[in-house]
């Protein structure tokens, strides 16, 4: 059985405007809840290569607390064959996030992991890197397109240079940019039938992986608010202006 | 009780609204300019839709339909009522569901194609002297053997220009007993250019450009016995067994765009700024988005809760009026008031609110005007007292 794994995670949705509790914690009570969108591409990725014959299963996995069914069930939506819910309510540090993704893959070794570039409630992007590294397979990370060839993906990268291309040995982990995909509309026919798709449910316990705290949230900050604008004449004046200020030489 | 949308219905309400926002916003000022919806974009559209399976998801799932609850068919018709009506209705059919009173071949004559989206239906009732009072139509079906002979002229027919077939109500005889005359209908089908049968342009007007209303004419149009939908002198029975939910499909619809309409304003009142700050915090501005706030709140529970009843099998043509008659006035209020707070820039075509403004009027008039809703609903209040 050739399996895709998927991560996806709930964040809040990309359009609100994140606010601070007096107490300097994040609010997040009524917050629209969503996929990440990245791992909406990471998905949409997964499910156009099984189209293409070249998988047989597209597994979503999630690590959320037990009310995260709603996101799982897009997912199975959009197209997962099955789905795996890691329930573990709070915080998840992303070397636990790759930890736990390990043990899934254990269970049943897939031909790809497709993950996110990284999460956007807190932009670490890191568990595509420390998954790769504990599972001792390639990685692929901001993905821009995958092609499969059999043992190996051709996959182009978008890095500071421009974009570059990479060869990788299978089975191994990539995490997806912008520009790979625009996920598709989930078809109404497809929401009827996620309900009977498989769900699974797992502890971190079950998984045999204990986890740890070893980062520590010391404050949530607001940015700075933006400053007041000022309209230039043409094009010349922009230049002059932002030579004047230093931004450009 | 509980208010609460399943997970299932907060994911259709969201591809709905996706595809309304990236499908059908894009097209609207086109539509809107020139008045027409070519037919090529209208192919595409429906396509997508199609793809999406979003056409006729108001249909049954035995027929091919999306097989919605009426709860869930109205969640969707709000969003889909957000976008120029031309293009979600043409774009994304909802064919008739008096389609359902199809039998034997017409299920695959007519039935089938509409859910597949290979052949669209419009429907005939109104007429020059016949608006409110279907019972006193003139266009006619005579018996003829074993065919009708149709004579008669239809107006206000909505999208017969894109229509393959129409679903027509015609008189086939009077009831003579009561204090004035009243016709009994039966319904037909009968194919556009059928002999004797013309689609003629209908008139311009203030709302829902791009969406047509057409005249149909019927000159000696002989139809044989099999056009008949339902059963012979059964055409208003058919009509009210299977229309009383398109009043609710235009009350969820002037929920989505009042909706449109208050986020235009909500926008407008954080940005716009006067007397050095924004004009939302005025409480002549705050206060009427409060307002319009409150009133969108109460109509959508009033459709809801008609619509969940239609699903108990318990709802009232009454519970369908309060519905209708409270969404098209709350979006005419809504659109109004949107409109006063963007000031003169509400006038202006570059935005929705002046199209949405122009939209509203139709709503409290087409479906049953709003004396029409408050007639059955006073009636429903004083019948059981003997009044």
């Amino acid at each position: 059985m050739k399996t895709i794994l998927v991560g996806v995670k709930r964040v809040p949705d990309y359009n609100v405007r994140m606010r601070l509790k007096p107490d300097g914690g994040l609010a997040t009570e009524g917050v629209k809840l969503s996929l990440n969108p990245f791992d909406e591409i990471a998905l949409e990725e997964a499910l156009r290569l099984k189209e293409k014959g070249l998988a047989d299963e597209v597994v979503a996995v999630t690590i959320a607390p037990a009310d995260a069914l709603a996101q799982l069930r897009t997912a199975l939506a959009m197209g997962a064959t099955r789905a795996i819910h890691i329930v573990h309510t709070g915080p998840v540090e992303p070397l636990d996030v790759a930890r736990l993704l390990l043990a899934v893959i254990q269970r049943e070794p897939p031909l790809l992991v497709l993950l996110g570039k990284q999460a956007v409630d807190e932009d670490q992007g890191q568990t595509g890197q420390m998954l790769a590294a504990l599972w001792n397979r390639p990685q692929a990370t901001y993905a821009s397109s995958i092609a499969i060839d059999g043992e190996v993906a051709h996959v182009n990268r978008e890095v500071d240079a421009g974009t570059e291309q990479l060869d990788v040995d299978l089975p191994a982990v990539f995490t997806t940019d912008l520009r790979l995909n625009t996920p598709r509309y989930i078809k109404l026919p497809d929401i009827m039938k996620a309900k009977q798709k498989p769900l699974q449910s797992l502890t971190p316990a079950e998984l045999g992986v204990n986890l740890r705290q070893r980062l520590k949230t010391v404050a949530y900050e607001a940015p700075p608010a933006r400053a007041k604008g000022r309209m230039v004449a043409d094009a010349a004046e922009l230049v002059s202006q932002l030579r004047q200020r230093g931004v450009i030489k | 009780m509980d208010f609460s949308l399943t997970d299932e219905q907060q994911l259709i309400v969201k591809t709905t609204r996706e595809f309304v926002e990236n499908e059908l916003y894009p097209h609207e000022k086109e539509v809107e300019d020139s008045g027409v919806l070519r037919p090529q974009l209208l192919a595409s559209i429906r396509a997508k839709a199609m793809a999406a399976g979003l056409y006729a998801a108001n249909m049954p799932t035995e027929v091919g339909g999306g097989g919605l609850d009426t709860v869930t068919w109205v969640l969707y018709e709000k969003e889909l009522g957000r976008a120029n009506y031309a293009l979600h209705y043409c774009g994304v059919g909802r064919p008739s569901n008096i389609l359902m009173a199809c039998k034997g071949e017409q299920r695959e004559r007519y039935l089938l194609p509409a859910v597949r989206g290979e052949r669209t239906d419009c429907l005939a009732l109104s007429e020059p002297g016949a608006g409110s009072d279907l019972r006193s139509m003139k266009t006619s079906a005579v018996r003829a053997g074993d065919d009708f002979v149709i004579n008669g002229t239809k107006h206000f027919i909505s999208h017969a220009d894109h229509a393959d077939f129409v679903i027509l109500l015609a008189a086939t005889s009077t009831d003579t007993s009561g204090k004035t005359p009243r016709k009994i209908m039966t319904a037909f089908l009968i194919d556009m250019g059928h002999p004797g049968f013309q689609v003629l342009p209908g008139y311009r007007n203030v709302s829902h450009r791009g969406y047509n209303n057409c005249i149909l004419q019927f000159n000696d149009c002989r139809v044989p016995a099999s056009a008949v939908l339902g059963e012979v002198g059964q055409g208003f029975e058919v009509a009210n067994t299977w229309l009383g939910a398109t009043r609710l499909q235009v009350a969820a619809c002037c929920l989505g765009r009042a909706d449109r309409a208050l986020e235009l304003a909500k926008r407008w009142a954080v940005d716009r700024v006067q007397f050095g700050q924004s004009i939302g915090k005025f409480q002549g501005i705050g206060f009427k988005l409060a307002d319009m706030a409150v009133e969108l709140r109460a109509a959508e529970l009033l459709v809801l809760e008609a619509a969940w009843k239609k699903d108990q099998g318990t709802a009232t043509d009454s519970d369908m009026a309060i519905a209708k008659l409270k969404a098209t006035e709350t979006l005419a209020m809504i659109a109004d008031e949107a409109l006063q707070i963007h000031g003169g820039m509400g006038l202006m075509s570059d935005l929705p609110l002046e199209r949405i403004w122009r939209d509203a009027r139709i709503e409290r008039i087409w479906d049953g005007t709003s004396e029409i809703q408050r007639h059955i609903i006073s009636r429903a209040l004083l019948r059981p007292l003997g009044g």
